[in-house]
This record gives C-alpha cells, structure tokens and sequence, in this order.
C-alpha cells in the first residue's frame, strides 16, 4: 500500500537507522566527544543544557518568522506594484536583483554597525535574504493569467480591481505558495547568517551565537544539539508550508494533486 | 461559384463592418478592408487558410481590439452599447477558457458575477444553463475532471447563460475528436435555432461550416479578405440526417472548390 503511513514511516526509519550507525561507529572506533560526538552523547548534551538551548531556539524562532512575515507582506506588496506598473518594475527591479546578488555576509557587518538594536538588524539581514523569492515568484504568478480569460474578462468589461481579485490573484496562488516554501527556508538561513555574522551575544542570543560560542569552549555535542534545533526548525517550516499548499491548491492544481504524487 | 446575398437572415442587422482593416503593431496586415454584414438569425461561419484572418475579424467584432481603420457598428450602435438588452454578446474560445480552481457551477456563473446584475436566482439560471449543454450532473466537478468536450460545454453554458443575442465562436471544437465535434455541432445547431440566435463561427472544417451554417463566408490570406460567400439553402431545425444527404455533399463540394480557389489567390503578388 501507498497510503499517508508508508510515506510518514520510511523517512522515520531511514533517521534511525542511520542515527543507529552513527552511534554504532562512534563507540567501535572510540571516536573522542570533542572531535565527533556520538548521538547519545548529543543528547545528553540536550538534557544538560535544554534550558540554554530552547531560549537561544525561541530568539531565532522569532528572527526568523518576523523576516518572514516581513518578506512576503513586503515581497508582495511589491511584486503588486510591479504588475500594476510598468515603470516601477524597470526602474526598481535591477535593485532588486542587486539586493539579491549581494552576499548576504557581505552587507551583515554594515547593516549591524548602522542599525542598533541587534535584534533589529537581525531581522533586516533575513528579511534581505528572503525577500527575492517572494517578489519573483508573485510577479510572475501576476502575469501568469489564462490570456483567453484575460480577454473573457475585458470582454465583460470587468474592472481592474476585479479582474485582480478574480482572476490575477487566484492565477498567482500556485507561484505565490512556491514562494512561500522558499522564503521560509531563507529566512531562517538568514537568521542564522546574520547572526554568525554579529556575533554577538547580549541577553538574547540565538542558536547561532550558542554554536559559535560552544566551538570556542570545543562543546562539540552542545554545538550538534543546536544545529539538530535548526534543522528542526526548518524541516517544521517547510511542513507547515507544503500543509498550507495542500489546503489552499490540494482540489484544483497539478503540483498539490494527491493522486499526482 | 455562387455569390449571391442570399435571402436567409433578412432580419434586422446585427453586426455591420464597413471598411474596417487591421495592422498588428509589429507591421502585420491581417485584414485589408473588409466589408461584412451580419443579421439577425443567421448562422454564419467563416472559413478559410490559415492566415486569412478569420480569427481577428471575429476577434474585432468581439471587441477584443481596435481596427486600424473602418468602421464597426454593433446594432447600429457603439460597443458602449453593447449588454443591453437585446444587444447581449457572448464568445466562446478556441480553448474552453475556465478557471481551474473554481467548480463548473462557479465558471458558469462567472458570467453573471461579472454582470452585477440582480434579480432572478443566479443559482438556479447556472443550473438552467448546465442542463442545457447535458451537464446538470457535474455542477459539482472541477474543470480537471471533465474530458475536453465537457469542458467546451462549460464554456458553451457560460456563454448561454448571458442569454446572448449574438454569439462568437472561435473554432471551438477544433480540438476534439470527429465523433465529438459532430455531436457538439448537433446540440449547437439545434440551440441556435431554439433561441433564434444569432451566430458568428470560426472554423476549419469544411463538413463542420456545411452543417451548422445558413451562410458561409470564405476568407483568403495576404491580406486577410473576404474572397466569397455561399449560402446553405437546408431548412431549420437541422437534423443528423443532413450529414448523410446528397445536398450535404455537394454543398461541401462547393465549398471546398471555393476555398481551393481562395488558397491558390493571392493579391500582393
């Protein structure tokens, strides 16, 4: 059978069954905690340290939906803009792109040193990072419209405002929800650059000031526990999204059909 | 070769196109003057090659676009116009032209949310409309789940449900099988006659124009013009058994002489 179950348990058993070697491998060959730890030893780490690790975990949580929410309300808001007139998107589009083809670590260190709050220039850095997608993917969602209901639309001379509500903006959605499971991934990447980058501590640090820190203190479990964190983190986001895709295009669009998959 | 105006469709004039010539942007002649009228009653098909321009002469009338010059007169009035009763326009494309994410009921009904108009159950008119193309059974389905004839029925019921008065029809049938296509043809046909309407019809086939139309005009290319007309003296309403009649035969024929003609002219030579 290929129900819901097979394709939720193949993945779970190929995690423990790996997890299951590498604590096999780190015990045959004595491999020592500071060089590579084993699973176990990670999760000890975990226990000792769960207090650090969820506060430092929340605080990059937070950067991170928060340059999220920014980037689609923003990325939207121009990708609108853009469709809407034909000037705004030659005159600013190549901005766009230059924000986008600059290293994120590249701009970091100047964004930190003219914003002061942290936290804040946190936010922007990731914010910067996942902005593109959003931006490129509802354009081109916006212009993606069926041109014969372009035309049936002219034809019953259906206004601006209700040509974008019924026809441009439910045309977008699949492209739209594309950039979403992109954007998401980016911002928490950009969360975690941006503060690699800072590299400051303060009352609120992230996982990424606890990584850095626990390599200088060569706490090498602690540093795996942190990067687990993470990449939970993102694996939860991108599920979120792809539920969201599923709920919102699951009755009518070929990249979300069950019986496609 | 029979030229003559013909005496079917002597009713009021629907459409009259004066002189009305159209050059695409990029530099492309796609009709020189063209010189039509269309009335009330007829169903009237344009054949032709490829390139002839039947497609953007039906499109001018939709008032998809401008001509470059002449004149269009929709009822002898403006397109301002055009909506009102007694002068309601609908078109069908060559695709069936639905939103995929909207159920058949909400595509039919599109038609009416676009009008703002009020008044009789909206609901009830969009199962009306769907039970008239044979689909009262699938209100509930999306456009994915219909065959491609399904489809082009949607969109047929979503033109109907307008209550057009003239109706454009841009090859519809054109991308589906001959057992299909003759079906469609039938049920069209035979509408057409029920609600008197008036009927401008884009196609390629030759069987398909001798079947449906009471006038045929033949359309040749560089420039797109109109080369002659035949008239398809068969009483309404039309049956299956047309097919099958030896004046089916020799009209299409006819016709098909007349389009052989029409392909070998050209004028800017």
């Amino acid at each position: 059978m290929r129900g819901g179950l097979w394709t939720t348990l193949a993945p779970l058993l190929v995690g423990i069954v790996l997890l299951c070697v590498w604590e096999a491998a780190c015990r045959f060959f004595e491999i020592p905690q500071y060089l590579f730890p084993a699973p176990s030893a990670i999760a000890a780490s975990f226990q000792e340290h769960w207090s650090y690790l969820l506060t430092s975990l929340w605080t990059t949580v937070r950067v991170t939906l928060q340059a999220f929410a920014f980037a689609v309300v923003i990325g939207t808001l121009v990708a609108f803009l853009f469709v809407q007139s034909r000037f705004a998107q030659v005159a600013f589009f190549p901005y766009v792109v230059l924000l986008q083809v600059t290293p994120i670590v590249a701009i970091a260190p100047l964004i930190i040193i003219l914003v002061k709050s942290t936290s804040v220039s946190l936010v922007i850095c990731a914010t910067i990072i996942a902005l593109f997608p959003m931006i490129s993917n509802t354009i081109t969602g916006l212009r993606s419209v069926d041109p014969g209901l372009l035309s049936y639309f002219k034809m019953k001379k259906a206004g601006r405002l209700r040509t974008l509500m019924r026809l441009r903006i439910p045309s977008a959605l699949p492209f739209f929800l594309a950039g979403l499971r992109i954007s998401s991934g980016l911002a928490l990447i950009g969360a975690v650059v941006a503060e690699f980058v800072a590299g400051t501590g303060g009352r609120n640090s992230g996982l990424a000031y606890l990584i850095l820190n626990a390599g200088f203190q060569l706490d090498i479990p602690l540093m795996f526990a942190a990067l687990g964190l993470i990449a939970v983190l993102g694996i939860v986001m991108f599920m979120a999204m792809t539920a969201l895709t599923q709920l919102m295009l699951g009755h009518w669009h070929e990249s979300a059909l069950k019986d496609n998959l | 070769m029979n030229l003559g105006q013909g005496t079917i469709g002597d009713g009021a004039v629907a459409v009259a196109v004066r002189a009305a010539e159209k050059v695409f942007p990029n530099g492309t002649r796609a009709l020189s003057p063209i010189d039509l009228t269309v009335r009330q009653g007829e169903f009237l098909s344009l054949i032709g090659p490829s390139g002839c321009g039947k497609s953007t002469l039906l499109k001018l009338i939709a008032n998809f676009y401008d001509t470059t010059a002449g004149s269009l007169a929709w009822w002898q009035g403006d397109f301002s116009k055009v909506g009102q009763p007694g002068r309601r326009l609908a078109f069908v494309f060559q695709e069936p032209t639905l939103m995929p994410w909207a159920r058949v009921a909400a595509n039919v009904r599109l038609a009416l949310d676009l009008e703002k108009q009020d008044g009789e159950d909206p609901a009830a008119k969009v199962a009306a409309a769907l039970k008239q193309v044979g689909l009262a059974d699938f209100a509930g389905s999306y456009p994915r789940q219909l065959s491609g004839g399904m489809k082009m029925r949607v969109s047929i019921a979503r033109a109907l449900i307008d209550r057009p008065d003239l109706l454009l029809m841009d090859e519809p049938f054109g991308a589906l099988d001959e057992f299909t296509r003759n079906k469609l043809d039938l049920d069209l046909v035979q509408l057409a006659w029920q609600r008197r309407l008036t009927t401008l019809f884009v196609t390629h086939s030759i069987y398909e124009a001798v079947f449906l139309s009471t006038r045929i005009v033949v359309m040749a290319a560089n420039p797109g013009r109109i080369f002659g007309e035949l008239v398809v003296d068969e009483p309404q309403p039309r049956e299956e058994g047309f097919r099958n009649s030896l004046r089916f035969v020799k009209t299409c024929q006819e016709l098909s002489a007349m389009l052989a003609e029409a392909s070998r002219q050209r004028l800017d030579a």
